[in-house]
């Protein structure tokens, strides 16, 4: 007789071992969740859709109309950033301060969640996003304001844009942590809107004001739209720096955000 | 059977400070397995500190706290239980069975999706989203969600609070089922009735510490009133002088009386009105002995102050 036909009984004292392919299918699960709850929830999908297109239409299209193809390819570079910003900030910096304070993070702390699966889901869904935004206004950039790019250049932007969200996921996310509730959405629009203004998204930085210049490097925004705008060709400075830039702020806001998370709760 | 291998979460000597105020002053608690515990106290007596102890949502500062033997926090011991907490804002734009999946998703061997539904009653609910449900079919879900993944122990946290009768009696069935697999519960809750109705054992809880533990028979029986109602024309004021008499109130033309002494009581009154009527005699529920128990406590607190 085979011994191992004999089924356990799921109440044995034995250890439940739990399969590799069970926890990366929690990780899927978890990520799949997330991105179905905010894709459905038309309040936290239109902002952050229609602010950049809306503004791209509005000054980069209807009236960059007479500084040409130029002005539109510029702005396509900086309202994209703009509207990678949002998902980052919002989809993680609100989100974040409404579970906190609606309890859904201790229910899932207590429940057998695999380690970062909630922080993970929620920075996919950041991602595509991110990524639905630029697909968005370089629809509109290409057959509207008709930018010419070539398909490196808008694969490039597209790369910018879901990566380039994870620094302002970690803003976020370090925001969400210091805000219970309905307070955040106010905070993360103080940091959201003056940092763009700031970063030139939306005036360029040539027209502010000289001191403004020079300490906009100090806005992890203004590092992004550097890249952005090397991805579709109006800058060949490199981008190096700019990519390490983003990537400390990432570093740096995610370690103090996980750090008060994991003490705060 | 090695009787260690039975407990499935403990505390031992938890303590637990928020600045100054200390939730919990050395609590014990064993639970074993396949037991419904109902754990029971008002607010603020350390009931839902005990809970975030087990589930190792937070650390005591002193003493110990273990599921299964393990540290609460390590995911090996949580894979074996399911919880259903008071305050739980779930996402509302997914459907029921969208949840039941993703939950099911943590655990080694869930139970499949119908199970789960059918055993919370909520079969026609799986497609609605959750955020169209009434707050009673939302706590049932929430109970789904708890069993979802074939636990050995379920923490549910006033599980039954804003439920009509009727979905009450259908929680406690689905809870008596659960017990019946050999899932151990852990039952917090404010309705003694359900405690009575339910529970194998029912700790009292007050001021961070436990102040009862036992059957409900034995809880009960730590309070020996008796409470005698009957019509009579004496006056209250002085059936409460009587000695063993604990109080004596009147409602209309009756009088209720509480008594340590229900024999003596009665003869004397009997005695003293001959045309009383309609007697009736019957011991104290766990209401009585509850409120006797905590307010104890509260009397021990203000000698002490």
């Amino acid at each position: 007789m085979n011994a191992t036909s004999i089924p356990t009984s799921p109440t044995a004292t034995t250890f439940q071992r739990m399969s590799t392919k069970r926890v990366l299918g929690a990780y899927v699960a978890e990520a799949r969740g997330e991105c179905l709850r905010y894709m459905r929830n038309p309040g936290f999908m239109l902002p952050i859709i229609l602010f950049p297109t809306m503004f791209y239409m509005l000054f980069g299209i209807v009236m960059g109309k007479s500084e040409g193809a130029d002005a539109a390819r510029y702005l396509l570079a900086s309202y994209g950033v703009f509207g990678v910003m949002s998902p980052g900030l919002f989809g993680f910096g609100v989100s974040l301060a409404l579970e906190r304070d609606g309890g859904l993070l201790t229910y899932k702390r207590a429940l057998p969640m695999p380690p970062g699966a909630y922080l993970l889901g929620k920075m996919l869904m950041a991602m595509l996003a991110a990524a639905l935004v630029i697909v968005l206004l370089l629809v509109m950039g290409v057959f509207l304001a008709h930018v010419a790019l070539t398909v490196q250049q808008a694969a490039g932007l597209l790369l910018t844009g879901m990566l380039g969200v994870l620094p302002f996921c970690a803003l976020g996310m370090l925001i969400g942590t210091l805000i219970k509730g309905q307070g955040a959405p106010g905070m993360l629009n103080l940091v959201y809107l003056p940092m763009s203004f700031l970063s030139g998204l939306w005036i360029p930085m040539q027209m502010l004001p000289k001191v403004l210049q020079q300490v906009a490097p100090i806005w992890p925004s203004y590092h992004l739209h550097q890249v952005a705008l090397e991805a579709i060709g109006v800058n060949h400075d490199g981008i190096g720096m700019h990519v390490l830039v983003l990537g400390g702020f990432a570093v740096v806001f995610f370690a103090i955000a996980a750090r008060r998370l994991r003490r705060y709760g | 059977m090695n009787p260690i291998s039975d407990v499935v979460a403990s505390l031992s000597g938890a303590v637990k400070r928020y600045g100054n105020l200390t939730a919990l002053d050395g609590v014990d608690l064993v639970l074993h397995r396949g037991e419904l515990l109902a754990v029971l106290g008002p607010n603020g007596a350390g009931k839902s500190t005990s809970i975030s102890l087990l589930l190792g949502l937070i650390r005591p500062d002193q003493g110990r706290a273990e599921l299964f033997g393990l540290d609460p926090q390590q995911i090996d011991a949580r894979r074996r239980i399911g919880v259903m907490l008071q305050s739980a804002m779930l996402p509302l734009t997914l459907r029921v069975d969208e949840l039941l999946r993703l939950v099911a998703s943590y655990y080694p061997h869930p139970r499949p999706l119908e199970e789960s539904a059918t055993l919370a009653g909520i079969r026609d609910l799986l497609k609605r989203p959750y955020g169209k449900l009434s707050g009673g079919q939302q706590r049932r879900v929430q109970f789904a969600l708890a069993i979802c993944g074939r636990p050995e122990l379920v923490f549910l946290d006033e599980p039954t609070v804003g439920m009509d009768i009727d979905a009450r009696q259908k929680l406690w069935a689905a809870m008596r089922a659960l017990v019946a697999e050999g899932c151990a519960v852990v039952l917090t809750t404010h309705y003694l009735e359900e405690a009575e109705a339910l529970a194998q054992r029912v700790i009292v809880m007050g001021k961070g510490r436990v102040l009862s533990e036992g059957s409900v028979d034995a809880l009960r029986a730590q309070v020996p009133l008796t409470r005698i109602r009957c019509v009579t024309d004496l006056d209250a004021a002085f059936v409460a002088t009587w000695p063993n008499v604990a109080s004596a109130e009147r409602e209309g033309s009756r009088m209720r009386i509480s008594t340590s002494a229900a024999e003596n009581v009665l003869r004397r009154l009997l005695d003293a009105d001959t045309s009383l009527s309609e007697l009736e005699v019957q011991r104290a529920g766990l209401a009585e002995a509850f409120t006797e128990l905590t307010r104890e406590e509260t009397a021990l607190e203000q000698e002490a102050a």
